[in-house]
């Protein structure tokens, strides 16, 4: 009998518990929404459920911490453009230590498993720092949004004003090839 | 809404505190949910009350002492005035088949999201000074007092609705949130209390004639720089004509396709397309968009900026009107612009130069969608179409909520795009159709300071892309919307990385196989077209 | 809370009317006075209520509209869920009203890990139309007790709705599905958390109030029998404008009629006028012909423009330099 073993065993109780923690982060009337439907009829809820069940899995699986940033992602996109801190957004990878805890603790103290339920927890603050990492970039990636949009109509201006055609303005491109008009556009 | 509970979680609910009831609860701005507040200019510039500079942040938003006997006679007003508006502030029974339609909602999970729950934020105010029960039991009744706290929540949450209709489909008494919104966005313009995202394009409108405020010389030199590049493309030079009388065609789109990426290759596709015809048709400057952000402020600015359609087409002459692919510009014009300003006869019904056909179905309004035309001719094969030069692309169809829930303008698109493309893929059927979900950013919500506000709203719009493009491959989202183009980069570039925007009319351009053209290498944006790029490095070209 | 004070509201009406008859012997005022006052309140309300909507114009055409549009002649259009003529429209109108078109769209089966499953979409469309339909058919048998003579109609009904002939007397269907209902959509309101959150007193007082109706009724056919000859000729009185005073039907009997008393009475103030409002919706009850016919707003106001003379005289100059036509030299 190994930790993972407890653990897929208890695998619905756990992730039905951290889901549960999860959904309690929002008002008790979304949070009931957030349980049910399809995932096209409520993509937040599916997203969550569905993600929190991948990394339940890497972790029994052992995979490697890469693996998981697409799971961690689909969560922590979505809790990027709610309305929470970067702690609370977070924070739900810790609860992942109390579900365990909470279902498994006696079992796992039976077995003698302590120390391999520390080495877990380890690798679930490991999740937890790549989980702030992935917040940080998404939120960048909202202001860089922001930010483009302004610079994008910004260019556009000043090209119709003239004044960037005068920048770019180099000999070759004279030859006919329009491209390079919008190349470099690009490229600012 | 959601499943009814299971018992293992019914023992969870009643272990959740119940919520305070929404009334008590003080609605808080956030950042980033919000747009900026008007500018007292461009309120001044449409002749709008209490033009002066106000922001959110503040405290005070400097409005009349008087401003809530305004904002009363301006219900009672529009309750004389609008029976959808007079029926859907009494029947709601609060069955909340609507509750989980919002896409503000699917993404917040913010009750006051809830379709019925922001109509709710005006209801109250109803019930309070224009029913007996709510005069008499207050609160019980559902009825609350318009204080400051009140009016801010109403502005809030009214700027949190993209006016989609996708509500009012699913109310068993079809009560539509949009409606309401409109109205009571007219309400909060009493007080000066608009978005400038709103006032200053409506303000440019009305005095420049579009939205993004470009003068005459301005759209013709934007439109010969379209022509250069496509010059570059096709090897053939078009001459559109601006205000020409006596064409027979006036076209009009939305400005937005003048201006920015990727509208502006939709702009090219309408060229093309007009020159390959050889269609009589003119530009305007005077009527030099289709949009209509007076939609977003009020009935009657929706018609003052919408009189220079007919105005123009009056003046030129021209025997009908051609629109470009615009949302809530076509539910404007279908469902609104006979009424506000027609009868249009000085018009002909439109009748296609070249097919034949006439459209009976614009009979009155004389105004035909460029997809509709489209569509006639590739029915009547008038156009030589190349699809495999699309062939790199593999597109599905965002339906905009306008032209779906106020036209039914569903099929058209389709049949235009699967003529111009081989690969097609439909979204998941709840999705899309009547059913679609708003790109998160219509009426005028399309600022970038709300970016949040939109990342969240067009997340079950980008959920349902996702889906195809992981399951199909999916690299290319269209449309038949300025707004979509202008605001569907942004949502994938968040949620789906890897999906471009296009509108419908670029696709059509890139395969149009024009007469005398040179050798297609590149497609409307410039972009080597997969298999045929060898130009450049002087290879072979496949054809 | 709101659930709280229509549950003891309803329960003060009952106590009302028990104490009413049975301690003040106020036969002839609950039997009589109120059910009269009652009917013309909600005759006098109903129409009134519609009378407002009515007087309110439809400035504009604005339907929902749920499907492809009439177009070319070989695109299909979807002719009631976006009607392009009046007899779209009512058949619209039909399937609105009496199959709950608009809440039945609602309702979609999902296959969800491997086996097909009903979200309680369905549930509500499913309970609201057995509600509402049960409502209906317990309120055409009345008539019997309307009638001298009953018509056949009626007795097909009853003996359609008593089918299954269990129990003495048989058992109604309509009488279980009535309750059934009542009962789904009160739990609904009190278990789902977000549907509690939007509900208010004026939810929870109809529900309560029918379902007292309800129970009073089935009391009286089933258990707490009255003297239904004396009952059916007070009624017939009352219908015939010659009320007479019976007092030996039974209390139970003037706790039902007032409490019908008090929904008549509450109805034309209420949301309960959706029975009316659903007839005159504007995103449902016009066709989507906006382009073909043109829609008059009575009230179309005159509107300041920018004319395109203001126009050319703001941008005479820039327009001639690039050589677009002007009006004015």
């Amino acid at each position: 009998m190994t930790l993972p073993h407890i653990l897929e065993a208890e695998k619905k109780a756990i992730v039905d518990r951290w889901f549960a923690l999860i959904l309690a982060t929002y008002p008790a009337d979304a949070a009931q929404f957030f349980r049910s439907g399809s995932s096209f009829t409520n993509p937040v809820g599916q997203s969550i459920s569905q993600g929190i069940d991948d990394i339940f899995d890497g972790l029994l699986a052992g995979a490697e911490p890469e693996t998981f940033r697409p799971f961690l992602d689909s969560i922590i996109r979505i809790r990027a453009v709610q309305d929470f801190t970067a702690s609370q957004a977070v924070i739900f990878i810790f609860h992942l230590k109390t579900a365990i805890r909470e279902r498994c603790l006696g079992r796992i103290r039976a077995e003698g498993m302590l120390q391999e339920l520390l080495l877990m927890e380890s690798r679930i603050d490991e999740l937890a720092v790549m989980a702030f990492d992935i917040f940080m970039r998404c939120r960048e990636k909202l202001y860089d949004l922001k930010a483009n949009e302004l610079k994008d109509r910004t260019l556009w201006l000043l090209k119709r004003t003239g004044f960037l055609t005068e920048v770019e303005d180099m000999p070759e491109q004279t030859a006919g090839c329009g491209t390079n008009v919008k190349q470099t556009k690009e490229v600012h | 809404m959601a499943k009814l509970p299971k018992p293992s979680e019914l023992s969870q609910i009643s272990l959740t505190p119940p919520p305070k009831p929404w009334m008590d609860i003080v609605t808080e701005m956030r950042q980033g949910m919000y747009c900026h507040g008007a500018k007292g200019k461009n309120l001044a510039a449409l002749e709008l009350p209490n033009a002066r500079d106000f922001k959110v942040a503040d405290e005070d938003w400097q409005i009349p002492d008087d401003w809530r006997e305004t904002v009363l006679n301006g219900i009672k007003e529009r309750l004389e005035k609008f029976r959808t508006f007079h029926v859907f502030m009494d029947i709601c029974v609060r069955c909340g088949a609507c509750a989980d339609k919002c896409h503000f909602f699917l993404g917040s999970g913010d009750p006051k999201n809830m379709p019925v729950l922001r109509a709710e934020l005006l209801r109250s105010i109803y019930r309070k000074y224009f029913t007996t029960a709510g005069k008499i039991f207050g609160k019980t009744a559902g009825a609350r007092e318009l204080d400051i706290q009140a009016l801010k929540e109403i502005w809030y949450y009214y700027f949190q609705c993209t006016e989609c209709r996708r509500c009012s489909l699913f109310c068993p008494y079809g009560i539509d949130q949009a409606e309401i919104t409109i109205i009571g966005r007219e309400l909060l313009n009493l007080l000066g209390l608009n978005i400038d995202w709103i006032a200053g394009p409506a303000a440019n409108c009305y005095r420049k004639g579009n939205h993004l405020g470009l003068e005459p010389h301005t759209i013709k030199s934007s439109i010969e720089f379209f022509l250069s590049d496509l010059e570059d493309i096709t090897g053939i030079s078009i001459e559109p004509t601006f205000n020409r009388k006596g064409a027979e065609i006036l076209f009009v789109t939305p400005s937005g396709d003048l201006f920015a990426d990727p509208g502006t290759y939709t702009a090219m596709g309408y060229l093309m397309l007009f020159h390959e015809l050889g269609l009589d048709y003119t530009w305007s400057t005077y009527a030099s968009e289709g949009g209509n952000f007076g939609f977003f402020t009020s009935m009657n600015m929706a018609k003052r900026l919408n009189y220079k359609i007919y105005a123009e087409a009056k003046r030129l002459g021209v025997k009908w009107i051609l629109g470009g692919e615009c949302g809530h510009m076509w539910r404007v014009v279908h469902q609104y612009m006979d009424t506000f300003n027609g009868p249009a006869d000085f018009l002909e019904v439109p009748k296609s130069p070249i097919t034949g056909t006439v459209f009976e179905s614009a009979k009155s309004t004389k105004m035909v969608h460029v997809v509709e035309f489209t569509a006639d001719l590739i029915k009547h094969n008038k156009l030589n179409l190349d699809p495999t030069r699309n062939d790199h692309l593999k597109v599905t169809f965002h339906d905009s909520c306008n032209t779906s829930r106020g036209m039914g303008f569903l099929e058209e698109p389709r049949y235009v795009i699967k003529s111009v493309c081989n690969h097609f893929y439909e979204m998941p059927e709840d999705t899309i159709r009547e059913k679609t979900f708003c790109c998160g950013s219509g009426s005028g919500l399309n600022a970038s300071e709300n970016m949040e506000l939109r990342m969240r709203g067009g997340f079950p719009r980008a959920n349902a892309v996702r889906h195809v493009h992981e399951k199909h491959g999916v690299n290319m989202l269209a449309n038949i919307c300025a707004i979509d183009r202008a605001a569907l980069p942004a949502l994938m570039d968040y949620w789906v990385p890897g999906v471009k925007v296009t509108g419908t009319h670029e696709l059509v351009g890139n395969a149009l196989v024009m007469k005398g053209e040179k050798e297609r290498t590149v497609d409307l944006r410039n972009e080597p077209i997969p298999g045929r790029a060898a130009a450049e490095e002087g290879g072979e070209t496949d054809v | 809370m709101g659930m709280y004070a229509a549950f003891l509201a309803v329960a003060g009406l009952i106590v009302l009317a028990f104490l009413g008859v049975q301690a003040a012997g106020l036969h002839f005022l609950f039997g009589a006075l109120i059910p009269y006052v009652a009917f013309l309140v909600f005759v006098g309300g109903f129409a009134y209520r519609v009378y407002l909507w009515g007087t309110s114009p439809v400035p504009f055409r604005i339907p929902t509209t749920a499907g492809q549009m009439q177009s070319f002649d070989w695109i299909k259009p979807n002719r009631f869920d976006n009607p392009s003529n009046g007899f779209g429209v009512v058949v619209r109108m039909i399937l609105e009203v009496l199959c709950f078109r608009s809440l039945f769209r609602n309702t979609k089966s999902e296959i969800h890990e491997g086996r097909l499953v009903h979200g309680s979409e369905k549930m509500l469309w499913l309970f609201a139309i057995l509600f509402h339909y049960a409502f209906l058919v317990v309120f055409i048998r009345h008539f019997r007790l309307f009638l001298e003579n009953v018509p056949g109609l009626i007795l097909i009904i009853e003996s359609l709705d008593g089918f299954f002939q269990f129990g003495v007397p048989f058992v109604y269907l309509t009488d279980i599905m009535l309750v059934a209902g009542v009962l789904f959509l009160l739990a609904r309101r009190i278990v789902l958390p977000q549907i509690r959150y939007i509900s208010m007193m004026a939810d929870y007082f109809p529900l309560f109030l029918i379902l007292g109706i309800a129970l009073t009724g089935i009391l009286m056919r089933y258990f707490i029998r009255v003297d239904i000859t004396a009952a059916k000729a007070f009624v017939i009185g009352l219908v015939s404008l010659k009320p007479v005073s019976a007092p030996e039907i039974g209390v139970i009997f003037y706790i039902h009629l007032f409490l019908i008393s008090s929904l008549l009475v509450y109805f034309p103030f209420s949301k309960l006028m959706h029975m009316g409002g659903v007839f005159m919706s504007p995103t449902r009850n016009l066709a989507n012909n906006s382009r073909m016919v043109r829609h008059i707003n009575p009230w179309n106001p005159e509107v300041h423009v920018h004319t395109y003379a203001e126009y050319e005289e703001e941008f005479r100059d820039k327009m001639k330099q690039v050589g677009i036509p002007v009006e004015k030299e």
